[in-house]
């Protein structure tokens, strides 16, 4: 007899590998099939329900490399009961998780583009795949260019590895925070201000934007007053999920489903619902 | 077609032949003070004699002068009762060391028989059948009650006071989507109804129930009764262009208006017949060994329903009704390329403060400058 | 001074201005390099200049008795700093110091003020592109107050 539910329904199970601490209140887990063989290829820009035992189940982004699947990472910083029982867990502890789920980053679209990325705070983490491929296939990309913004210097994520892609010669980093003690040598600001400061070819770039609907909201702008045409502009939603697959009607966005239309949307498939009050 | 007559005594012999064939047999009975779904037993169980009494936020039970079987419009029940179940255990899990196990629910094994759906209720089962077995995911519970559901209509021989299937042309006549389709006739000491067969199953199950050739005069008979009912709707919707009327007001002052009236108490999500939300619930027991998933119906018209962290993305009542209308009418279209309403009216009788959604909708249509509408039925009738 | 004008005629703050007002301007600007951790002015202080950066970065900051210096804004290539010199009592409202090696043409408020009165088109033009500026400083302003990535 055939069991009621999809496939996609049932959590399979994931040991902890390492969880490493990103800021006072964020964590990225590193997640192992507990049967050891399987992988878990997913793209750039799609999540997973995670499931903790007992507690409940919540939409999380992937952030690892797509190109290393057996590695299954989450960057979940801890704001509802959920989040916050995954990071009481241990390495060793198991959870569920289901996916991946939704739309991804136009990693391919781009090749032979200047790229921008700008992420706001946790906006990073469905980002950073991106931002590996990117780099294993420098050569096929044009510019690329990741604007950062951060609420302080003590909330950026990845720091070591924002280090290292700024000490590359081949990306343009910069980040960015809204406020900051003496000792930060950085830009202070809002991420839309550092658009004005890059260069790059309007006709020939793909923008990729996640963040806060209102920082999205004015990135969008910034980019437009600067030559980046709608169908170049790609953002990330976010609504609440149950299912993943479509058949539970949480994630509406108009006539969208956030699960399987998206998370990552064409701004000029969705510039008529984009910063309409709660649609 | 082939268009048959089964007496009104015979109906028993439908409901017998059908329960040897292994269906639980489902029907309108009285309950509650209204009519509503569950196990028909004999023909006796139907609410015989009797009709109802809608209007907005208003529904009575009255008898009738005749002895009629289906004599009434559509209660508060509608058949997703049975075929999207308010709630449904997906799976259990057992800790097992530092990992776990889980047991899913098999295909469900009940065979239904609905009988007296209505045509507009028919729709409204297509309608979700669109949502549950036409996408990239299939809902599997769905699809297996669906497969097994033996569907007898009843043509409405009567409106009600809510009714607006013609404006949503999705009754009363039931077109499609049925195993048998039956009207009832009275005709002084006559009783008997007018059968059309839908399928195959359909057609097999009749051979086992006496029945005779309709005449001409029988035919004509049931078609003056659904006339009539067509003539008698309660309500009435104007449903041109209708997405992009909804598209270009999701700004209006309505909004406030209908805000002050609505309780967000969800009765209308509830008594939908093609509402499909829903939730899951995880459940765990004291030891913390053992633990379960629930799925359940929800409703838009919660806050918890648009909950991201932080906070709702639909947190004022307007914003929540223009969810529920502008998916109903409008979004819908784009999703499942079908209107999500089929003009039962059960939200507006069912509504305590009777909010009514062909009032709503005309609102919306009278505020606009008439120039706009006239663009809009030019270009209409342009594109057709 | 002959050195200045190409630079300042393409810096994006003052570009497209009449040549008769890039001369004015040019006559009230000089070169100045600021060594990081230097501070470049001081709230409270008469606003004597502005600077145009040419390159470098500079910091605006709010002291406060709790948290010591609090950077509010960051400055760099391509900016303007300063538009308290338009605005009477001509005093700067936070402090600004170089984080970085900073070169930057200050332009000498008290003579640009006299040639604004002297010549309204040019102080409507010089107006118009410091309000772009402070609008800008405004929208960011109320972005960085929404707290958009604080947890709520």
């Amino acid at each position: 007899m055939k069991s009621i539910i999809p496939e996609p329904m049932i959590p399979k199970p994931f040991r902890i590998h390492r969880k490493l601490k990103e800021t006072h209140d964020t964590y990225t887990i590193e997640l192992e099939s507990t049967n050891g063989a399987d992988g878990f290829p997913f793209s750039a820009g799609q999540f997973n329900m995670v499931y903790v035992f007992g507690v409940g189940e919540v939409p999380i982004s992937i952030s690892g490399d797509p190109s290393i699947p057996k590695m299954l990472r989450h960057t979940t910083r801890s704001v509802g009961t959920v989040t916050k029982a995954i990071l009481k867990l241990r390495s060793g502890d198991v959870l569920g998780v289901r996916g991946p789920f939704g739309s991804h980053w136009p990693v391919n679209e781009a090749v032979g583009n200047d790229v921008i990325i700008v992420a706001g705070g946790i906006g990073l983490a469905p980002l950073r795949p991106v931002l590996y491929s990117f780099i294993s296939q420098r050569d096929k990309y044009g510019k690329i260019i990741l604007l950062y913004g951060a609420r302080t210097p003590e909330d950026l994520l990845y720091k070591k590895e924002l280090e290292q892609w700024r000490g590359r010669f081949d990306l343009e980093v910069k980040v960015i925070v809204d406020s900051a003690t003496g000792n930060w040598r950085g830009n202070v600001g809002v991420v839309t201000t550092l658009i004005p400061r890059i260069q790059f070819d309007p006709l020939h770039t793909v923008a990729m934007i996640c963040g806060p609907e209102v920082m999205m909201r004015y990135t969008l702008k910034e980019l437009q007053s600067r030559g980046i045409k709608n169908e170049n502009i790609f953002v990330s939603m976010e609504r609440n999920m149950k299912c993943g697959i479509c058949l539970c009607g949480h994630c509406q966005l108009g006539p969208k489903f956030v699960c399987k239309d998206g998370p990552v949307f064409c701004y000029d498939h969705i510039k008529e619902l984009f910063g309409k009050r709660e649609i | 077609m082939n268009i048959v007559i089964l007496e009104s005594d015979h109906l028993q012999i439908l409901l017998d032949v059908l329960r040897k064939r292994g269906y639980q047999v489902i029907g309108p009975t009285l309950g509650d003070g209204a009519i509503v779904y569950d196990g028909l037993n004999t023909t006796a169980n139907l609410p015989i004699g009797w009709t109802d009494e809608q209007d907005g936020g208003t529904y009575r039970l009255k008898k009738r002068n005749d002895k009629a079987l289906f004599g009434y419009n559509v209660g508060p029940h509608s058949w997703k009762k049975y075929l999207l179940p308010s709630e449904l255990r997906l799976w259990k899990i057992k800790r097992n060391g530092n990992s776990f196990q889980i047991v899913t629910e098999n295909e469900a094994t009940q065979k239904f028989a609905f009988i007296g759906v209505r045509s507009c209720d028919i729709h409204a089962i297509s309608i979700q059948d669109k949502v549950f077995m036409n996408g990239q995911y299939i809902d599997q519970h769905y699809k297996s009650q669906r497969k097994d559901t033996f569907i007898v209509a009843v043509n409405c021989g009567k409106a009600g006071g809510t009714c607006f299937c013609v404006s949503m042309n999705s009754g009363p006549r039931a077109t499609f989507g049925f195993d048998l389709a039956m009207t009832e006739i009275l005709e002084g000491e006559n009783h008997y109804f007018l059968i059309e067969t839908g399928t195959e199953l359909g057609a097999e199950i009749l051979r086992e129930i006496p029945h005779k050739e309709a005449s001409e005069k029988q035919k004509c008979a049931a078609d003056d009764i659904l006339k009539n009912t067509a003539e008698q709707m309660g309500r009435s919707m104007d449903t041109s262009n209708i997405k992009d009327l909804f598209y270009r007001n999701h700004e209006h002052p309505r909004w406030n208006n209908v805000a002050e009236r609505c309780l967000t108490c969800a009765n209308c999500t509830m008594v939908c017949p093609t509402c499909f939300c829903t939730t899951i619930e995880d459940v765990t027991d004291l030891t913390g060994e053992h633990a379960e998933r629930w799925r359940k119906l929800d409703s838009c018209f919660t806050m918890d329903f648009s909950y991201i962290h932080g906070g709702s993305v639909r947190s004022s009542i307007k914003s929540r009704y223009r969810q529920w209308i502008t998916h109903k009418l409008a979004t819908w279209i784009d999703q499942f390329g079908t209107s999500g309403c089929v003009g039962c009216g059960r939200c507006i009788t069912w509504c305590p403060v009777a909010i009514d959604i062909t009032e709503e909708v005309d609102a919306i249509r009278k505020s606009e400058p008439v120039s706009e509408r006239q663009t809009t039925e030019a270009v209409e009738i342009k594109g057709s | 001074m002959q050195t200045l004008e190409p630079y300042l005629a393409e810096h994006p703050f003052l570009e497209g201005l009449e040549p008769y007002q890039l001369k004015i301007i040019v006559g009230c600007a000089s070169n100045v390099r600021f060594d990081a951790e230097q501070y470049i002015l001081r709230e409270g202080e008469e606003a004597t200049n502005f600077y145009i950066i040419h390159q470098g970065k500079v910091a605006l900051e709010i002291f406060t008795s709790d948290r010591g210096p609090i950077t509010i804004q960051t400055i760099g290539e391509g900016e303007v700093l300063g538009w308290s010199w338009l605005i009477p009592p001509y005093q700067w409202h936070y402090d600004a110091r170089a984080i970085e090696p900073t070169s930057a043409i200050a332009l000498d408020a008290k003579c640009l003020r006299a040639k604004c009165e002297e010549d309204h088109d040019l102080g409507y033009e010089l107006l118009k592109r410091f309000t772009h500026v402070i609008t800008q400083r405004l929208e960011a302003t109320r972005l960085q107050l929404l707290d958009v990535y604080g947890v709520h």
